[in-house]
């Protein structure tokens, strides 16, 4: 792992570079779930960026005492506490974001998002970046959720937050809202970030382990001279 | 002598044929059919027919010249295109929604996956699709056809045979035939699309299987459910479906066994779409499910090499 990176790109990577859904393609099901309108996309960006941040802090606060081989279902312990904590909290708080978001509130405990992150970042750093990592990593989640979100309440409903526009409320594109507009939006936005990020950096390869954002926690990485 | 001798790879024989003769021929085919739509329903069929025909070329165009392709606009392709969603529209349709559909057609179901040859479904029928489900009021109000020397009225709004079959109420045979009833553009008049269907097989352009066994396999189930075969074959989009839509190249399987599936698997469908299903109508559905199909069909059909015995390709 390379110690000269500064800090601030643990937290900027999870935004375009590495962005959970769009790049590293973790988190569909939320994704394409919650994105119908912007409120519900932003309650379910800030809930999993908060259980992302405190379940990596913590796990990497205890990566030397979990035992390797039942990592997972400590990790899945961890990470179903703080759900269960902002579960209660939008429950008590914002009653009308929670019957937004349905059974997907409590479904952030095996969001692939915040294991993967536990798996990939926060068992093999110390506390601070990792913590970055998940601020990051929950911030480029929302932000994606958010796009995504607008996109398809501005096109399907023709509002935006709930408010009516004044143009595209008279004709709104129903398929928007159903999943095959969903999945259409989705691999649009994925096009666009690839794109950005083939452009920002050409001189990479483009196949190959070096090309791909998990390259660094793969599970191969031990193969890695093999599968070049 | 060495200007006469040329080498080259196989194939040797090649056919004078090319793609903008196909087209031209599907639009020659699809003629008669515009022209009873534009009878039945007047002014608005030619509306729709060339607002839909012009956003399909020019988004083609549009879309070539931004991926910075070669221009296939000449090929005919979306004209053919635009014109087969027209006839899938109701001639209420507001311009720039067939013209969104049309866009849909071209930029994302053909150019997207490669442009002409490449796409995965019939680009017309999944832009209707697109459409139906975008807005469904507007796909689903129809017009009465115009009677000749009526009085002047702009439209007069009626349901489809099908949908007045599904409430008990069943349309004359000679009607449907001669399609002076509700529907989109295209599929009402039955006598002119055979027309068409005709002059494709006759010109070679499309084999009869295809069509012959889709619209065989609907009218066998048909019986079998208890429903009139006729009746059936006549309503809806079934016979624009399995004579200009089922028959696309593209997303049709290639030897005739395949043919074989893939239309018997339209026809079923279609008529358990119609008689079980919510919707009234099943074409579109059961054409665009099968073409997804199709890549599966052409792997089960590989029709064995001449003079390779039953076990060498097990071996190899």
């Amino acid at each position: 792992m390379s110690e000269q990176k500064p800090l601030y790109r643990e937290f900027t990577k999870g935004i375009i570079k590495e962005n959970p859904v769009l790049c590293l393609v973790l988190g569909t099901c939320p994704t394409l779930a919650v994105t119908t309108g912007v409120k519900s996309a932003l309650g379910m960006g800030a809930a999993a960026t908060i259980v992302l941040v405190c379940s990596n802090s913590v796990i990497s606060l205890l990566r030397r005492v979990i035992p390797e081989r039942v990592r997972i279902p400590c990790y899945i312990t961890v990470i179903a506490a703080f759900v269960t904590v902002v579960q209660m909290l939008v429950k008590a708080y914002a009653p009308s974001l929670d019957k937004a978001l349905g059974v997907y509130l409590p479904l952030i405990v095996v969001n692939c998002i915040i294991l993967g992150r536990a798996e990939m970042f926060a068992s093999k750093h110390p506390v601070l970046p990792s913590a970055l990592d998940g601020l990051g990593m929950g911030v480029g989640f929302t932000a994606a959720l958010v796009l995504m979100g607008t996109i398809r309440e501005v096109l399907g409903a023709g509002s935006w937050f709930g408010l009516r526009l004044p143009l595209a409320g008279s004709h709104p594109i129903l398929i928007f809202l159903m999943p095959p507009g969903g999945f259409f939006v989705f691999g649009m936005l994925m096009a666009a970030a690839n794109r950005l990020n083939t452009r920002s950096r050409r001189h990479t390869p483009e196949s190959g382990c070096a090309a791909c954002p998990m390259n660094e926690a793969c599970a191969k990485a031990h193969e890695k001279k093999e599968c070049t | 002598m060495e200007d006469k001798l040329i080498l080259s790879p196989s194939p040797h024989l090649r056919a004078k044929t090319n793609t903008t003769r196909i087209m031209l021929d599907v639009l020659i085919a699809l003629a008669p059919a515009a022209v009873a739509s534009m009878l039945l329903y007047g002014f608005h069929a030619l509306v729709v027919l060339a607002d839909t025909v012009l956003a399909a070329v020019a988004a083609e165009w549009i879309s070539r010249k931004v991926m910075k392709r070669e221009n296939t606009v000449g090929d005919l392709s979306a004209v053919v295109t635009g014109v087969l969603l027209a006839f899938n529209l109701p001639p209420s349709i507001h311009p720039l929604t067939a013209a969104f559909g049309a866009v849909v057609a071209i930029v994302v179901v053909k150019q997207m996956f490669g442009g002409i040859g490449c796409n995965f479904v019939n680009p017309a029928l999944a832009a209707r699709i697109v459409l139906l489900t975008s807005f469904p009021k507007a796909m689903t109000s129809w017009t009465a056809p115009i009677k000749l020397g009526s009085a002047k009225i702009d439209a007069v709004s009626c349901a489809t045979p099908l949908a007045l079959h599904a409430s008990g109420e069943d349309t004359p045979l000679m009607k449907l035939f001669l399609g002076t009833t509700g529907g989109c553009l295209g599929e009402t008049c039955a006598l002119a699309l055979i027309i068409g269907g005709i002059y494709l097989v006759f010109r070679r352009v499309i084999s009869p299987v295809i069509p012959l066994v889709y619209l065989s396999t609907a009218a066998a189930v048909s019986l079998l459910l208890g429903e009139d075969p006729l009746f059936q074959l006549l309503s809806g989009g079934l016979m624009l479906g399995a004579i200009f839509m089922a028959t696309d190249y593209t997303t049709s399987p290639m030897n005739t066994s395949g043919k074989v599936i893939y239309a018997v698997g339209c026809g079923v469908l279609t008529m358990v779409i119609r008689v079980f299903g919510n919707l009234p109508e099943g074409v579109s559905f059961s054409i665009l499910l099968m073409n997804i199909l199709t890549p599966l069909i052409e792997r089960a059909t590989v029709p064995k090499p001449f003079g390779e015995g039953r076990h060498s390709r097990e071996k190899a």
